[in-house]
């Protein structure tokens, strides 16, 4: 029952998000304020992470080609295959959860637990709104973050093949132009921009609800992580079933 | 003028935390809060800023119902009130002068170079000096009091809400914050209420004092009235201390 009220709560939360607007001039600024916080400040860990985990994947794949009969330009379609489907949008999403979603449940927690929620309802202004709002239009450019995830975390498993000696250039990028489908991208945006809307959401609900003082912001930021991760691999896999089977 | 009508609160137990509170709180004057911890106050003060929805009752602004109103409505009498947190509650990333041109930045259509001008003349008149760029974790627990009464009163608000205004500071700067508080209350004509348990507040600034005990209203005076009263559990509380005893013995002989 308890987990049903919590589930409730969360989409109250999410109806409240969306009425009474706050002036539109303010919220221009908030939304450019967290895209700044948000996505901008997450593109260093994004980029480093995404070119040597692809770099790890190319010689992963290369170690494990044993039998000769099998192409080099293999290391480039597993790369591919794996970094679009997979690592990027899901394994990313993992990481921001813990990196933009432990900033979003802390600051919105201390805002609550220093009293600055109840000022700005208070002064008769929708802290859902204010709070939350440009949160999750700021994550709507989550994609583009994915999108350099993917570009990068090829190039890393190109610069490990070639430079590594597992193959050259030309059968890198035979395989990761062989059997290209399209639509697996589609897949791709589409639960980037899932895990965008929870990503956004989770950890403002953990935030928002949260009662105690500064030990308790902690250990919220932490219980976000872990269902705002839950959230992630059980949509990833709901998607998956949908888009893919 | 604020008029509650038989308030009564409770959160779902069967334990009502307020027990059906009727009295009214004057414009241009300093209406106080007293009790023990655990009586009710900030329950009470958090009903009256429209933050917790009565049980039963009704709490009446000049006039106006705060139940009977539209939710729109509600959210306009609120932009009318002014409030002071225990811990300030000013916004940490913004300077002393972000956080007090926040009300006009959201609910008026000046220019930003007005909203300086008038952020400008509040900070002159709570005394705030050289502080507008710096950041509330910059400076002292009084000078942030001070920004909160700022950005309470910049958009001149009707009721102006204070809860503990002078905890955590020292006598001296508790006195000072007290008599800005009442100064501006008569200057602006709002109806303040302040929640306290500061007794030297209650002696300087308290021209109507409401005592809360258990969740009911047990007595109502002014600073006047409260060292002649017969009421023990007011003369308990209030005259706790040996000093206040004393005081309190001086003026009744004064008074003989």
């Amino acid at each position: 029952m308890g987990y049903l009220k919590e589930i409730g709560a969360y989409f109250m939360m999410i109806k409240g998000v969306f009425i009474k607007p706050t002036k539109t001039s303010v919220l221009r600024n908030l939304i450019l304020k967290e895209i700044d916080d948000l996505i901008i400040g997450s593109l260093g860990i994004v980029c480093f992470i995404s070119f040597f985990v692809g770099g790890v994947v190319a010689i992963q794949t290369a170690l494990n080609m044993d039998n000769p009969i099998l192409p080099k330009s293999l290391i480039g379609f597993a790369s591919r295959q794996s970094i679009i489907l997979e690592f990027a949008p899901t394994f990313i999403s993992i990481i921001m959860a813990g990196k933009v979603g432990s900033f979003i449940t802390s600051s919105i927690g201390t805002m609550r637990v220093t009293e600055q929620i109840d000022a700005l309802e208070v002064m008769g202004i929708n802290s859902l709104n204010y709070l939350v709002f440009p949160k999750i239009v700021a994550m709507l450019f989550y994609p583009f973050v994915i999108a350099i995830a993917m570009f990068l975390g090829i190039l890393g498993g190109y610069a490990a093949a070639v430079f590594g000696g597992f193959a050259t250039g030309d059968q890198f990028i035979q395989g990761l132009q062989e059997d290209f489908v399209p639509f697996q991208l589609v897949y791709a945006f589409i639960k980037t921009f899932i895990f965008a809307l929870l990503l956004a959401t989770i950890p403002s609900y953990f935030g928002y609800y949260m009662k105690g003082g500064a030990l308790e912001v902690g250990k919220a930021s932490t219980t976000s992580f872990v269902w705002t991760s839950v959230f992630i691999i059980l949509s990833n896999y709901l998607v998956t079933q949908l888009l893919l089977s | 003028m604020i008029e509650v009508k038989e308030l009564k609160k409770g959160f779902g137990g069967d334990e009502l935390v307020l027990k059906g509170i009727s009295t009214k709180f004057e414009k241009g004057k300093t209406n106080l809060i007293i009790g023990q911890s655990g009586s009710g106050k900030t329950v009470f003060l958090k009903c009256l800023l429209g933050l917790f929805r009565p049980t039963e009752g009704k709490i009446v602004y000049d006039g106006e119902a705060y139940s009977e109103l539209s939710s729109e409505k509600q959210r306009t009498l609120r932009e009318q009130m002014g409030m002071v947190f225990q811990g300030s509650a000013l916004f940490d990333s913004m300077t002393v002068e972000e956080n007090i041109m926040f009300p006009l930045k959201m609910f008026t259509k000046q220019r930003k170079a007005e909203r300086r001008e008038r952020a400008n003349e509040v900070i002159k008149r709570v005394n705030l000096i050289n502080a507008n760029n710096k950041l509330p974790s910059e400076i002292s627990g009084g000078m942030q009091k001070r920004v909160a009464i700022a950005r309470a009163i910049v958009n001149n608000p009707k009721y102006l809400f204070c809860d503990e205004p002078n905890s955590g500071l020292d006598p001296r700067t508790a006195t000072l914050i007290d008599n800005l508080v009442q100064e501006i209350t008569h200057e602006y004509d709002i109806t303040t209420i302040i929640n306290t348990h500061d007794m030297n507040s209650v002696m300087e600034i308290g021209e109507k004092i409401v005592f809360l005990q258990k969740g009911r209203l047990a007595w109502e005076g002014s600073k006047e009235t409260i060292f002649r009263t017969d009421n023990e559990d007011v003369t308990n509380f209030v005259y706790s201390s040996d000093l206040f005893k004393k005081v309190r013995e001086a003026v009744i002989k004064e008074h003989q």
